[in-house]
């Protein structure tokens, strides 16, 4: 059993008549994993199951070697941030976390330390006696956060947690998730929002009606669909003159001067080969370039390739 | 499994978890808008009995103590064992899990690392303390109101007589009607969707206890709870046509049965709550 990856082997896990996820075998590393898909494609299903909050139909999943079956040792290690906008009654921030941090059996002492920690990490200690049923959108996703965080996971699960987030929060969360992976941790976020996880992901798994489509690196994943050349914009002072070398070669497909006369787009069906070339022409020919950049090396456009929709991203 | 393997069990770990059950629990059962209605069925009768005392305080012959512990056991056996205990808990122990599920919390506890099998039993023994605490304070109230007119009579009845032994009894009628009907409904609260009709089941069953053959009889809480009760109650006029007479079973054996009961109950709903999925749509 793999005790350093997230497990899934041949998972299917089935509403009644309806599919959840089905055939799914996936082995997630440390660090920031994003779960794209649309909405009903399968990833709270997949989140659901990584936590025992619902058991496959079929197959077997493992977290860092524990079966989501033993929420006892499960959830020493795993935080999960839910979807779910209900709350215990009548708890304020700070009870909400205090008592779950006692469910772990911690001490009273050590429950207060770690729910004002948690509470600090996410800017609510100000609210923090104030009722959760009182609480913003907002407010209510952070303090979800601050529950998957509080007894410090080495796997954090979190489906949707920028939702109702304003955009100074989503940037200091996603400088969290960050964080958190670069420590080695599982951050297995899910998101519609395709920018946003684009910015923050080691790794993408891309979900389509409860199949897994792709998964891996960003790169690798595009470079994987072969029948959509790679573009690429180049910005330089004689995008003409660039375009008549680059016809020579028979991996160009396409190469498009802006419409400002100063970038090329060039459609490649073999990038490495591209850049070498464009390495030469700078040393031989003394090509002055701005800069060189993928235009589609990211989750949206290689999710429109794959799936042939944008699947709900904005 | 040996008693080293006991020994080496988180016996610490679960205390505390259990602990931390029970504080929320507690609060759920006792100080949310859900208990009114137990609080009812507990006061109903502490009003009437008070209600009771102060008339028979001003009536010139009012009852006698032999009239009011007749009273009091047929309120006991007929109000507090077959309605009030009953009812409490069907909305106490059947909302345990089945409560949660309807106001999307039961998450809170399945993401805690807390074995399924202690949240059951820590869920449970927060409801028996809760029903316990409603019912033993309203059974001990009832029957210090229902004779305090009787002044002395009824100090000496308590203090030098049978009264304390009795009430001690109706306490722990009290309490193990809790712990019986409190297991019942918890595994009705976790194996069906809505779990009142095989409720209203139990309670035809428990209601036609007195009619039915000796063996059938056996088959049910009120059987053991009444065979424990200090004062019985012979039937009077058609029912004791009716009513099938058994030998009431001996405390040392009713005791254990319904204790045995509960832990087959008991052992049955951890089985099941291991099982639990989220799945709040249903």
């Amino acid at each position: 059993m793999n005790e350093a990856a997230i497990v899934f082997d041949n998972v299917s896990r089935f509403y009644g008549d309806v599919l959840g996820v089905n055939g799914v075998n996936l082995s997630i590393p440390p660090g920031v994993t994003s779960l794209v898909g649309p909405n009903g494609s399968g990833k709270t299903t997949l989140m659901n199951l990584m936590t025992g909050l619902i058991r496959p139909t079929r197959g077997t999943v493992s977290v860092r070697g524990i079966p989501p079956d033993r929420p006892h040792e499960l959830f020493r290690v795993v935080g999960y941030c839910t979807q779910f906008d209900s709350f215990p009654k009548s708890f304020t921030g700070y009870e909400f976390l205090f008592s779950y941090l006692l469910l772990h059996g911690m001490r009273a002492t050590e429950a207060d330390r770690r729910a004002l920690e948690a509470l600090a990490q996410v800017g609510l200690l100000e609210a923090a006696n104030r009722k959760v049923a009182a609480y913003s959108k907002g407010m209510r996703q952070r303090i979800k956060l601050a529950h998957a965080i509080a007894h410090d996971p080495r796997v954090l699960v979190l489906d949707e947690p920028l939702n109702g987030l304003d955009p100074m929060a989503r940037a200091e969360t996603i400088a969290l998730f960050q964080q958190w992976g670069e420590q080695g941790r599982h951050v297995i976020v899910s998101s519609h929002i395709l920018h946003e996880v684009d910015r923050i992901s080691d790794q993408v798994i891309l979900l389509s009606h409860g199949y897994v489509v792709a998964e891996g690196q960003i790169q690798g994943v595009r470079s994987e669909v072969s029948d959509h050349p790679i573009q690429i914009l180049v910005r330089c002072l004689r995008p003409a003159a660039l375009a008549s070398r680059l016809f020579e070669q028979d991996h160009v497909v396409e190469a498009r001067i802006t419409d400002d006369r100063r970038g090329l787009a060039v459609r490649t069906r073999d990038a490495d080969r591209f850049y070498l070339l464009l390495n030469r022409l700078v040393v031989e020919s003394g090509l002055q370039l701005e800069s060189v950049a993928p235009v589609d090396e990211d989750v949206s456009s290689v999710y429109q390739y794959l799936i042939g929709t944008q699947g709900g991203a904005s | 499994m040996s008693w080293k393997d006991l020994a080496a069990m988180p016996w610490d770990l679960w205390r505390r978890q259990v602990a931390a059950i029970q504080r929320l629990e507690l609060k759920k059962n006792l100080w949310t808008l859900r208990a009114w209605w137990i609080y009812l069925l507990a006061l109903g009768p502490v009003i009437l009995t008070g209600a009771h005392t102060v008339i028979e305080l001003y009536r010139p012959h009012g009852n006698t103590l032999a009239e009011d512990s007749m009273v009091f056991a047929g309120m006991f056996q007929l109000f507090y064992l077959r309605l009030g205990i009953f009812f409490g808990c069907v909305g106490i122990f059947t909302n345990l899990f089945r409560g949660e599920v309807l106001e999307r919390t039961l998450h809170y506890y399945l993401l805690s690392p807390v074995r399924r099998e202690v949240l059951a039993v820590a869920k449970y023994v927060a409801g028996l303390a809760a029903a316990a605490l409603f019912f033993a304070t309203s059974v001990a109230a009832s029957f210090v109101l229902i004779s305090l007119h009787l002044g002395t009579e009824f100090r000496e009845h308590v203090f030098r007589g049978p009264g304390l032994e009795h009430l001690t009894w109706y306490v722990l009628v009290a309490v193990l009607a809790c712990a019986g009907y409190g297991a019942v409904f918890l595994f009705l609260g976790m194996v069906f969707r809505n779990p009142m009709l095989p409720a209203a089941l139990v309670m035809i069953w428990e209601g036609i206890n007195p009619f039915l053959p000796s063996v059938l009889k056996k088959a049910s809480v009120i059987f053991y709870l009444k065979s424990l009760c200090p004062v019985s109650l012979p039937p009077k006029g058609v029912m004791a046509l009716i009513a099938v007479e058994t030998a009431p079973t001996p405390a040392w054996l009713a005791i254990p049965g319904l204790m045995l009961v509960v832990a087959a109950v008991l052992a049955y709903a951890a089985h099941r709550a291991r099982g639990f999925e989220v799945s709040y749509s249903e």
